[in-house]
């Protein structure tokens, strides 16, 4: 379906108690922060949250888990020098964590975008995390296998978008987004800037607009 | 040498032996601090896995651009020949194995060149594995920087793990402040020491060790 630009509370509307959604951005690069602060004017809780990260300082997806809307983070690097909201949601029992390698996560999402039922990975062999799951050597070496992790929602930050919803990223913000882009159901992507269709040159789009379903401009 | 080295010397150490022209990815903590030693003429290219080839220098605040970082989070530059790529391309390019060398810290390594470096098991510990995993199976060789003992006296490399494996039989090389070792096929070999003997070494590990002749 053809992209709406709307505001970001309104973007953010559809989202359900009880969903899972995507969250862009490597540490605060990429980060969508005016996304996740409609998120929580909009009140959705109860949810699971895929992120690289599990919050930096007090803004953005660190303001979402302090105002006790997530249940479950999903995310490889939770435990940082900043993350003090969500050490101490863990230490008190009030939040659960799926620790997935970076790798896994992205192409895990990427899978989901892509139609793939699962694949064999390489990545945490012989360790804790390899527990419990299907392995299979393959040519003489060992690999294990991993599903795929579809979003509800996706939100991301992207730099520019034109009207139809094409996106380009700027510098290491790109991170999560493109991949994100393509595993949820719906899409939003705040910008901070839109350009009119034909403005983007067409050999740089990284993510297609077909990928995005809700658009907002929130310039910086 | 006759003197441990400091962690600015086994930064200068580590850097001087990567490959001129490597794809090299240096691991958050005192990893990051190598790219500082490299010979721009070296023609090394850094790898962050938060989607970059081609990383500059760590940058003062006044200067910090909030869209380019490293993997540690620290803002950085770009070099001329800078590439942007997002993270399933940035772990394809990992597992892939186009990566030369990577450089990671260790909680401990063993005999067998097994990796431990993402959780201490302690029961209040919060885990955190980032990138870890993926390039410890995925570049073509790992190498550790870490003390060989740790505060308390304990040797960080052991004839077996008692951390959560980060990786299995993935080091090559564990460089430290008293020796430098290759994991081999045929056993560990000290390839260099510092202020420390053979002797001593061998005495104060619980591994066997051969010398470089």
């Amino acid at each position: 379906m053809r992209t709406r630009v709307t505001d970001a509370l309104t973007a953010v509307t559809e989202v359900r108690d009880g969903d899972t959604v995507l969250v862009g951005g490597f540490g605060m690069a990429g980060m969508p922060v005016e996304l996740i602060d409609a998120l929580i004017e909009h009140g959705a809780g109860d949810l699971t949250i895929v992120s690289n990260n599990a919050g930096n300082g007090d803004t953005g997806l660190a303001a979402l888990l302090a105002a006790g809307r997530v249940r479950k983070m999903v995310c490889s690097f939770p435990r940082q020098a900043d993350s003090w909201v969500f050490d101490g949601l863990y230490r008190a029992g009030k939040i659960e964590l799926e620790l997935v390698p970076q790798g896994d996560l992205a192409e895990r999402m990427r899978a989901a975008g892509a139609g793939i039922g699962a694949f064999y990975c390489p990545t945490g062999v012989g360790t804790p995390i390899a527990e419990g799951r299907e392995t299979r050597v393959i040519d003489g070496r060992e690999y294990v296998l991993a599903y795929p992790i579809r979003g509800d929602v996706a939100l991301i930050r992207a730099h520019r978008a034109d009207r139809l919803g094409n996106l380009v990223y700027r510098k290491t913000a790109r991170n999560f987004g493109p991949v994100m882009a393509t595993a949820a159901t719906l899409t939003i992507a705040q910008v901070s800037e839109i350009v009119e269709i034909g403005e983007l040159d067409p050999e740089n789009i990284v993510t297609p607009s077909i990928y995005v379903d809700r658009l907002v401009e929130a310039p910086r | 040498m006759n003197q441990p080295l400091g962690k600015d010397d086994l930064a200068r150490l580590i850097a001087a032996d990567i490959p001129d022209g490597a794809y090299v990815n240096l691991g958050i903590g005192q990893p990051t601090s190598i790219a500082h030693y490299l010979n721009p003429d070296s023609g090394v290219i850094l790898h962050t896995e938060n989607g970059m080839l081609g990383m500059g220098e760590i940058v003062a605040a006044d200067q910090a651009d909030g869209d380019l970082t490293n993997a540690g989070k620290q803002p950085v530059t770009e070099l001329p020949g800078a590439a942007y790529f997002h993270h399933a391309d940035s772990f394809a390019m990992m597992r892939g194995g186009h990566l030369d060398v990577c450089v990671m810290g260790a909680f401990q390594v063993s005999a067998d060149g097994d990796l431990a470096n993402w959780h201490t098991g302690a029961a209040d510990a919060i885990p955190a594995v980032g990138g870890a995993m993926d390039l410890a199976v995925g570049a073509k060789q790992v190498w550790v920087m870490m003390t060989l003992f740790t505060k308390g006296g304990e040797p960080k490399l052991v004839p077996s793990c008692s951390y959560p494996l980060t990786g299995k039989a993935c080091v090559t090389r564990v460089y430290t402040e008293v020796a430098t070792f290759h994991i081999t096929p045929g056993g560990v070999r000290v390839a260099d020491t510092y202020g420390i003997t053979f002797e001593e070494l061998a005495e104060r590990l619980d591994v066997s060790l051969i010398r470089t002749q």
